[in-house]
């Protein structure tokens, strides 16, 4: 599956099919931190990406003081 | 993509978000319904604002203030928003255009005022000027011109998209420190006082993922990139600490902040007005200050006859890649 990550802007393709928990663990990602976009449709954690999915995995954390 | 398994607490239909501090799940429809309800509670329990007052929304392209501000119009809430031009580069000409867009789209009425055309600086030149960290000048401009656009504006109450995250981070700061008069000061409505608006942050029961996701179910778009200045910032660090203690204890991050706002705060209430004596006024802007010329007129002295300094040159430690 093709998964699109931000901060910096990045694109990475990774085999298999696995939940979106497993993709975040997978990552070295926490969860509270991002949200997940499935074809462009949020998903929660145990939804079960397949290998010609396209994700966005979306960092919600921003800085402002 | 397989549909999850996990159903919505209220509806049992597909979910689209797991919420471990809430120890459920929401679809699309809940979730929004979650946030309006986390909102209006806030507005009550802190009687920030009612229906027929005046509301200036501080924007800045981000989620949560445009999150905010949907949500107060929506709620049939009379807002309108207004944005500071910064100067960072491009994010400012990006941030520019979601909150143009925003607004337009949805037909409101949006305040803009940019630092360089009206007061001789951007945010990374201030930085230079002052040899401070860029996001002091830049939280001090804003703060400086959400007032004054406030009181000038005749609005009631000044509201700022602050979070959940936003709120624990800094309590998380300012524990660290025990610092005993920003600890009396960090709350959700701060009253008109000694010529400055009342302020009011009424997203500070929603985390910035439940914000995110109302921005992307309403279709909102908004930007996501991070200011290339504030990256790596010891802000953003305590909010990552602060994600990981969730991480492994859901709803931490909440008990920590909303049990300071009830258990805490009301301890320390006599430092707040301790801390609020009378003010003169600002001999040049005519601002609330403790001396004769008030900090944001220092600050333009300084900055506006400085030479302009390009963003890269102030960037963060992880916004120079």
């Amino acid at each position: 599956m093709l998964v699109k990550m931000r901060n910096p802007k990045r694109e990475i393709e990774m085999a298999g099919d696995r939940t979106v928990n497993h993709l975040l663990d997978a990552l070295d990602l926490v969860r509270e931190s991002h949200l997940v976009i499935c074809n462009g449709t949020l998903v929660p954690g145990d939804a079960r990406l397949a290998e010609d999915d396209v994700i966005e995995i979306r960092p919600v954390i921003s800085g402002g003081c | 993509m397989v549909a999850a398994a996990s159903k919505c607490r209220s509806c049992r239909e597909p979910a689209v978000i797991d919420l471990p501090r809430h120890n459920a799940n929401f679809c699309a429809e809940h979730l929004q319904q979650l946030c309006r309800r986390q909102m209006q509670k806030a507005i009550e329990d802190y009687d920030m604002f009612s229906p027929d007052d005046r509301i200036l929304v501080a924007v800045s392209g981000g989620k949560d203030s445009l999150a905010v501000w949907d949500m107060l119009i929506e709620a049939g809430y009379e807002a309108d928003g207004f944005y500071v031009g910064l100067g960072i580069g491009d994010y400012s000409d990006e941030s520019t255009r979601y909150v143009t867009a925003f607004a337009e789209e949805r037909g409101l009425r949006l305040l803009t005022v940019d630092l360089r055309d009206e007061y001789g600086y951007d945010i990374p030149t201030a930085a230079r000027a002052t040899k401070r960290v860029p996001c002091s000048a830049c939280g001090m401009s804003k703060r400086h011109l959400f007032d004054k656009a406030a009181v000038d504006g005749g609005y009631d109450v000044v509201v700022t998209g602050h979070n959940l995250d936003d709120e624990a981070a800094v309590l998380l700061g300012n524990v660290l420190h025990w610092d005993i008069e920003y600890l009396a000061r960090q709350l959700p409505v701060l009253p008109a006082a000694n010529g400055f608006p009342k302020k009011a942050k009424p997203l500070v029961r929603l985390t910035e993922r439940e914000t995110a996701a109302w921005c992307l179910l309403r279709g909102i778009d908004y930007l996501v990139e991070e200011c290339p200045i504030a990256a790596g910032n010891r802000h953003l660090h305590h909010k990552g600490v602060l994600n990981s203690i969730e991480q492994e204890s859901p709803s931490t991050k909440s008990a920590f902040y909303l049990n300071f706002i009830d258990n805490m705060a009301p301890l320390l209430a006599d430092q707040t007005a301790a801390a609020s004596g009378d003010l003169g006024r600002c001999v040049r802007c005519g601002a609330p200050t403790t001396g004769e010329t008030c900090a944001f007129c220092r600050l333009v002295d300084k900055a506006s006859t400085h030479e302009p300094v390009p963003v890269e040159l102030v960037l963060g430690k992880r916004g120079r890649r």
